[in-house]
């Protein structure tokens, strides 16, 4: 990697670091909800500044997305020293020391800190999942109306139709290590367990409340940080998922249902 | 009180608050951050024509209530849910004495509910009892979240908490509204987490637990919760607003909150000062699930009626005109209160 390490870190590079940097909760990347306010490179010394919708965004997912775009960054080839900051949140300066001194995680937050976050991000690839799941089943029940919520037990994944929900799907039962064989079951939990039989209607509506909830919650975000920040819409790539006309603005074709083509040709982007 | 098309609907605001966030009363930044944030969701989710300036936004005042809620707002009666607050505010944010005597004053419009703090220990508790003793409240609005010194947050299970809860019961404090901001501690787990409720909604059987937001940011989760415990119910605070940007997203909520706890344990609630009741009673009145969304049968003229005002005259004891009556739904002790609610599921 010699060679690559004499080329400058360029403004680009920090970026396409940075979109590998999820919000755990709303499950995107931080790069398309807006999140980085700033970008600076000063030969190999990149000094990023990172943005919130509000200054009570819960703190543990605020210590996530900074954390984990210090660890992106420095893993960059060729950069010198790299500072993260979060700026105008409610526990900015503790996050901001515990970063500059690589503190980590319980180093940042003593006594407010137990063991690890990784529960955390574990709860929220688990929903993350389930919502991309219920996405591609109600896709199915509203395309045929002779299919019943009992019949989507046997939805394999080769019943799906191709496209930006499907591929979604596939990430993150991979993230999960749930088989991506054409014959496996869709309808399952994070274990890959399906549900017991008479169960399914009530499976899939709890799945269902779990989309319904990181959707409007992504978009929720998006419009407070919208508000709270002039012109960062400029920032953020449209969210197919739970779309609605006053997102029109965001040039982003209406997505009458979960589902649909449409909805396919209109991602920009897809973690 | 509003009509449209023929029908009567009796108004009860369930959630409301007469604070102040006056640069005098802000005890440090978190105080400013804090208001901020409430203007931040007025201006982002209010029509343009209901924006409020932001110096209008820091305090409204006992007669701009009256006016906003009672003259303008269609409301017939309105609850205090007040959040102390006092690690932000010197004289805290919802102001007791000033929403208690204008409860007071207008009883058959207002009821003032208080608030406690388990942290505050011991003498909490003998607080509690001589506020009771003077302001005789029946309900109680709980902010997990508060900060209190080195601790920044709470949870029902605390063992502090439930000697408040023994307390209320007690007193007859039966109507216990939560707010489950983002509880701190642990920073391990998810802060937003509801599962507390579950535990003293088992433990309390006789009182009445409302979770208001309806678990926003974490429905799926509070209506998972509310399915199994006849005693928990849910404030739409928060949740109103979303019928005008983000009609789908309401539509989605609503079914949701019909299907699993059905259409007597849900609560209108402007949120008052975040947002004010009038645009949101006409918006609900005219309000419809979309017609694409074939997983949620239509919303009743009935069950808007019993959300906007019924449900909680029912449970705070507030005399409804027998003409604006409604039996109840013969619905299960627990959930899914309402199946039919979803189309899809009967097909």
């Amino acid at each position: 990697m010699t060679a690559l390490a004499t080329r400058d870190v360029t403004d680009a590079d920090v970026r396409a670091a940075l979109s590998g940097v999820l919000d755990p909760e709303l499950d995107e990347p931080i790069t398309d909800l807006g999140f980085v306010r700033s970008v600076e490179v000063d030969g190999g010394d990149v000094t990023v500044h990172l943005r919130l919708p509000t200054s009570f965004c819960s703190p543990n997912f605020a210590y996530l997305m900074a954390s984990d775009s210090k660890d992106a960054l420095t893993g960059l080839a060729g950069v010198g020293r790299v500072v993260v900051e979060l700026d105008d949140h409610h526990d900015s300066d503790l996050i901001n020391r515990g970063l500059a001194a690589d503190a980590g995680y319980r180093g940042t937050f003593g006594h407010e800190a137990e063991k690890d976050l990784e529960e955390l991000r574990a709860t929220f690839r688990r929903k993350a999942h389930t919502a991309a799941m219920e996405r591609c089943l109600t896709a199915l029940l509203r395309a045929d109306s002779t299919l019943a919520e009992d019949g989507l037990r046997s939805v394999r994944l080769r019943d799906l139709p191709a496209g930006r929900e499907r591929d979604a799907l596939l990430s993150r039962r991979s993230a999960l290590g749930l088989p991506d064989a054409p014959d496996a079951p869709v309808l399952v939990d994070h274990e890959g367990r399906p549900p017991v039989a008479g169960d399914t209607a009530m499976f899939l509506r709890r799945a269902r409340s779990t989309r319904i909830s990181i959707d409007g919650n992504a978009h929720f975000c998006r419009g407070l940080l919208r508000t709270r920040y002039e012109g960062s819409g400029a920032d953020q790539a449209p969210r197919p998922d739970g779309a609605e006309p006053a997102d029109h603005h965001l040039l982003l074709p209406l997505t009458p249902l979960t589902s649909g083509t449409a909805v396919a040709d209109a991602t920009p982007k897809e973690s | 009180m509003y009509t449209k098309d023929g029908e009567s609907y009796f108004i009860v605001d369930a959630h409301i608050a007469l604070w102040d966030a006056r640069a005098e009363n802000l005890r440090n930044v978190h105080g400013k951050q804090f208001i901020d944030c409430f203007y931040d969701y007025h201006r982002n989710l209010s029509p343009e024509s209901e924006v409020w300036t932001y110096d209008e936004y820091l305090y409204q005042g006992g007669q701009r209530l009256m006016k906003d809620l009672f003259e303008d707002g269609y409301v017939d009666h309105a609850i205090f849910q007040p959040a102390a607050l006092t690690e932000f505010y010197r004289n805290g944010f919802g102001q007791t004495e000033e929403a208690y005597e204008l409860a007071a004053a207008n009883p058959g419009r207002l009821t003032y509910n208080h608030n406690w703090d388990p942290r505050n220990g011991e003498q909490g508790l003998e607080q509690l009892r001589a506020d009771h003793e003077k302001m005789k409240f029946t309900g109680v609005k709980l902010y997990t979240a508060e900060w209190h010194g080195e601790s920044r947050g709470w949870k029902l299970t605390d063992p502090w908490a439930y000697r408040y809860l023994e307390a209320c019961r007690e007193l007859g404090v039966t109507n216990i509204h939560i707010h489950k901001g983002p509880t701190i501690r642990p920073l391990d787990r998810d802060a937003f987490d509801v599962a507390d409720i579950d535990h003293v909604a088992t433990d309390f059987t006789d009182l009445n637990f409302i979770v208001e937001h309806v678990g926003l940011p974490r429905l799926e989760d509070f209506c998972w919760i509310a399915t199994q415990e006849p005693n928990v119910y849910g404030g739409l605070a928060v949740a109103m607003p979303f019928m005008h940007t983000r009609p789908r997203y309401f539509a989605q909520i609503l079914g949701e909150l019909l299907y699993w706890i059905g259409e007597d344990r849900i609560f209108f609630s402007s949120d008052y000062a975040i947002w004010t009741p009038k645009w949101l009673v006409e918006k609900f009145v005219d309000f419809q699930i979309p017609e694409d969304m074939s997983e949620y049968a239509p919303v009743t003229t009935a069950q808007k009626k019993k959300i906007l005002g019924l449900n909680a005259a029912k449970m705070y004891g507030i005399d409804v005109p027998a003409e604006l009556r409604l039996p109840e739904a013969d619905a299960t002790e627990t959930g899914p209160r309402d199946p039919e609610a979803a189309d899809l599921a009967t097909v």
